[in-house]
């Protein structure tokens, strides 16, 4: 596929992540294009990477070599800071990871008065809204503590939306969730995918995957095995390591 | 007739120890003393222990990356981090009154005020304590909250500030008073640099009454008092905060 530079919004080239000094690679050389509006969805067998390669991308872990580009700018170069570039990739972890200390509210609003200077009326209003369309605007006074799991990813993913985001990125945000749970997630993301936003999800959820991502990538042993449009994929595996991982989760 | 007679004596005992020569007055200026040179140097313990903490914490969370990112950052966090330990060392290796007689004798020894020298003195000996203290509750808190906030754009500072230490302070708070408490008590050692503190004042009663008892008693209590109010006022601190929580 020849590249499209224009309608590409992540552009990942040669990336390796090796730990204890080279004994462990759990990422060998990635090459991944993201283009805008895409839904990306990496599967792979546990300790394939993954999850290193989607925290890659917003440096949350440091890669030992290669590049990535983001909205035309090489992130892994340190001159950039990195700290504007993440304001445009919002994260939602497996462990929702929000702030306990805070209100819901607060917790939604603290980065855009902070970091981009919001009015708190604003903030607030934006906020209201996001928490209006995952219905929980009910809420909004609460602590994350009075929150069943499905709701605080719920508020996790809008959090990370009130920065306005060009990319979302998704590091298995339902794997902790009770099974009765992970629908309400999942429904949320959907929406988020049909109204254009551009996404990398890292999840088990085939069901998921099949139905919403336009490009599977299957990861193994810190390489791209594979990658297609998911009914490829899932239909019709071509490696070995794709159809053995395959027959055990589907 | 033995009762009244040992109240006779009782009562005469604490007429010579406290309201004779206005002694109380020593306790109560005593006591002044010791509260100022706790206050400020807990004060000045926090603010240099945090900064202490907070060298060290950066350093721990962020090796991995600024290793490779090989910057001069890197070995300038990397020298500050030793400074640290250094001083968290020597500070807890030496007993405090040796370390008020450094300060008063040696290093400020042109400085004339003494409670600014056992200010300074107890100060810096507490901000070790502190800063491990401190440590210990930064690193306590989940590594996902630091990288919700990263991730949402804030910078290492923003994210301790805003997110790390406002749940930090609320699980080190217990172990914070009982630094307060320590801190009350080891001012105690202040007489060696000739500050009129409370203990002092309770011996120079007894230096001139030759009643070890009554004096003694006294300012064992007034300590006692005191700490039991600090332990109150904390305990409604820290009901306060963990409301957030239900």
């Amino acid at each position: 596929m020849k590249d499209n530079n224009s309608d590409v919004i992540i552009s990942v080239r040669d990336l390796k992540k090796h730990y204890s000094g080279g004994k462990v690679k759990a990422l060998n050389g990635i090459n991944l294009d993201v283009h805008k509006g895409e839904v990306v969805v990496i599967i792979g067998p546990s300790g394939s990477g993954k999850s290193t390669l989607l925290r890659s991308l917003n440096l949350l872990e440091m890669p030992t070599s290669g590049t990535i580009t983001f909205d035309g700018v090489n992130i892994t170069d340190p001159k950039n800071d990195i700290n504007l570039h993440r304001r445009k990739m919002g994260m939602v972890f497996q462990h929702f990871n929000l702030f306990p200390h805070m209100t819901i509210m607060r917790n939604m609003t603290i980065a855009p008065i902070k970091l981009l200077k919001k009015s708190r009326t604003e903030a607030e209003k934006t906020a209201y809204e996001l928490l209006e369309r995952v219905g929980l605007a009910d809420r909004a006074n609460d602590y994350p503590a009075q929150l069943s799991g499905g709701q605080k990813q719920r508020v996790a993913i809008v959090r990370a939306l009130a920065m306005d985001p060009d990319v979302m990125l998704f590091d298995e945000p339902t794997s902790a969730l009770d099974p009765e749970m992970v629908g309400e997630v999942l429904d949320v993301m959907k929406g988020l995918a049909e109204k254009g936003m551009t996404m990398v999800v890292v999840t088990h959820e085939m069901g998921f995957a099949r139905e919403v991502a336009d490009r599977v990538v299957f990861i193994d042993e810190g390489v791209i095995m594979e990658q297609g449009a998911p009914a490829e994929i899932f239909d019709s595996p071509k490696t070995e390591r794709a159809k053995s991982f395959l027959s055990k989760v589907l | 007739m033995t009762v009244t007679v040992w109240f006779d004596k009782t009562a005469d005992t604490f007429y010579r120890c406290f309201i004779e020569n206005a002694y109380w007055k020593w306790l109560v200026d005593g006591f002044k003393e010791s509260i100022v040179i706790t206050v400020f140097a807990v004060l000045l313990g926090f603010l240099f222990g945090i900064i202490l903490a907070t060298v060290r914490c950066s350093y721990d969370k962020n090796e991995e990356s600024l290793k490779l990112r090989k910057g001069f950052g890197y070995h300038m966090l990397r020298f500050a981090n030793g400074l640290c330990k250094l001083y968290i060392t020597v500070v807890r290796g030496v007993p405090v009154v040796v370390q008020l007689m450094i300060w008063y004798f040696v290093i400020l020894v042109t400085q004339n005020n003494s409670t600014i020298v056992a200010v300074v003195a107890f100060g810096c000996n507490s901000a070790a304590y502190v800063a491990e203290i401190f440590r210990g509750g930064i690193m306590s808190i989940d590594a996902g909250q630091f990288e919700a906030g990263r991730s949402l754009g804030f910078n290492y500072v923003q994210t301790m500030f805003h997110i790390i230490i406002p749940q930090a302070i609320k699980t080190v708070l217990p172990t914070l008073l009982n630094e307060i408490i320590a801190l009350l008590k080891e001012t105690s050692v202040a007489g060696y640099v000739g500050i009129t503190d409370l203990t002092k004042a309770g011996d120079l009663i007894r230096g001139r009454t030759f009643e070890a008892f009554m004096p003694l008693i006294a300012v064992a209590v007034i300590y006692l008092i005191t700490v039991v109010i600090l332990t109150k006022v904390f305990g409604v601190v820290e009901r306060r905060l963990r409301k957030s929580e239900r």
